[in-house]
């Protein structure tokens, strides 16, 4: 016999299933008459600072189809890489936002402002990034990823260096498409699988 | 000074598993490839916060929230109440909890959603609340009907609550569901299925608690939620290896 460990075990997940919607963006499944307001529709408030960006993409399952149900949850560090609720951050910055998969063409964008590069373990920077959550009917425990630019330097990040195979790195890095406007879409099996992490 | 810590790493078998052929959906949902394993980093251990002038006085009472208190919907009455704590035991105050269901007959307020049991006219199904400073939170709604679903021949899923949890750091994120103690459809559910391990399962198993039932008016249920927890030392700054 040892002496008894208290500790408790974390309660399982289960899918978020196909009205998800009607929990964590009521307004988005037409249930606006209940809340004065939904949390987390907007990444950033008037005059934040930064760069305005626009990230748009699509999460397609493994037989290529853009999922017309996910929700994505998205947390981030303001500007100058400091994260909501930390000394000297940007009250107009959120930094947390929920958007979903349009139910008809599949597609999602984050408004947002691009992040600064926050600090990584052992007193090592982490490039600008995105945190992503994605949940949808079919996903048993949400998934975790991460956004970066192709338009950063990328070379030290502490968590895309270790990426064994370095073709799987673009997966978690946003195409510029135009002024202020990435394209990012994530692929849950097969082909160019994204990333997930376990952190 | 002691540190608030990293996030203890996640232990997936705690979890359903995340590929299971019985709950058809998963099969093209799943990551194929395994997941790249971390320590947490700031961006996992900060999360976003929700103040208290945020939520409305109905929005934990799904009885009235639709209606505004103008009348309630049909069903039987329930108090589904629990405590948020952490994987050492700890409250987690002052955080976001948020429920979403069907209505009495098993009917989500959602145009997908095409069962031909009808909507109530009084009732939305969502509701949220934050936790008080010891990490107890309490929700007033109706036991929510079972219903069928497309997956193998004749699916139905057991009467249950859906429910997201914050906690305060992003990497703490959880979406779960509430079973009903009794139900004999949880053990045919091949959701409930993907939990291999039974008693973890169990876990979502709410019991009746007629200790807070309230006599002539509703019966209670109680769920308590654990979170990943922080680990706290006195090493943590220490490089790893000195
Ligand atoms: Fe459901």
């Amino acid at each position: 016999m040892t002496q008894t460990l208290e500790n408790l075990r974390e309660t399982p997940s289960q899918t978020g299933g196909p009205y998800v919607h009607i929990g964590c963006i009521p307004s988005f499944a037409g249930l606006s008459q209940i809340y004065p307001e939904d949390l987390g529709l907007k990444a950033i408030g008037d005059g934040a600072k930064g760069e305005r960006i626009a990230i748009t993409g699509s999460v397609f399952d493994g037989t290529g189809w853009a999922m017309r149900d996910a929700m994505l949850e998205s947390w981030q560090a303001d500007a100058k890489g400091n994260y909501p609720g930390e000394k000297g951050a940007d009250p107009k910055v959120n930094g947390f936002c929920r958007f979903a998969a349009d139910g008809k063409t599949g597609e999602f964008t984050l408004h947002t402002v691009k992040p600064g590069a926050v600090p990584g373990p052992g007193g090592s920077m982490q490039a600008p990034h995105i945190a992503l959550w994605i949940v949808a009917r079919g996903i048993n425990i949400g998934l975790q990823t991460r956004i970066y630019f192709e338009d950063e330097d990328n070379s030290a990040d502490p968590l895309l260096s270790r990426i064994e195979q370095r073709n799987r790195v673009d997966t978690l890095i946003a195409k510029k498409t135009g002024d202020g406007q990435y394209r990012f879409d994530i692929r849950l099996q097969g082909d160019g699988e994204t990333v997930f992490l376990d952190m | 000074m002691i540190d608030p810590g990293r996030l203890v790493p996640r232990d997936r078998t705690a979890h359903p598993v995340p590929r299971d052929p019985e709950y058809k959906t998963t099969v093209a949902r799943s990551p194929n490839l395994p997941l790249l394993s971390m320590e947490s980093t700031t961006t996992e251990e900060t999360g976003p916060r929700f103040g208290h002038g945020l939520i409305g006085a109905l929005d934990n009472n799904l009885i009235l929230n639709w209606t505004k208190g103008a009348a309630p919907a049909v069903g039987e009455r329930i108090l589904m109440h629990g405590r948020v704590m952490d994987e050492f035991g700890r409250p987690v105050p002052n955080t976001l909890v948020e429920i979403w269901q069907a209505n009495a007959g098993g009917r989500y307020r959602h145009v997908k959603d095409t069962y031909f049991a009808p909507l109530d006219p009084n009732f939305g199904g969502c509701g949220r609340t934050l936790t008080d400073e010891n990490g107890y939170y309490e929700f007033l709604t109706i036991r929510p009907g079972a219903y069928p679903w497309p997956n193998r021949g004749n699916d139905w899923r057991p009467m249950h609550i859906h429910i997201s949890v914050f906690g305060h750091s992003f990497g703490q994120r959880l979406i779960t569901q509430m079973y009903f103690e009794g139900d004999p459809l949880i053990d045919r559910c091949p959701i409930a299925s993907t939990i291999k391990d039974r008693s973890q399962l169990d876990r979502l198993v709410a019991p009746l608690d007629m200790a807070r039932a309230r006599p002539l008016d509703y019966l209670a249920y109680k769920f308590d939620i654990v979170l990943r927890g922080r680990r706290q030392t006195m090493f943590e700054n220490k490089p790893a290896g000195m």
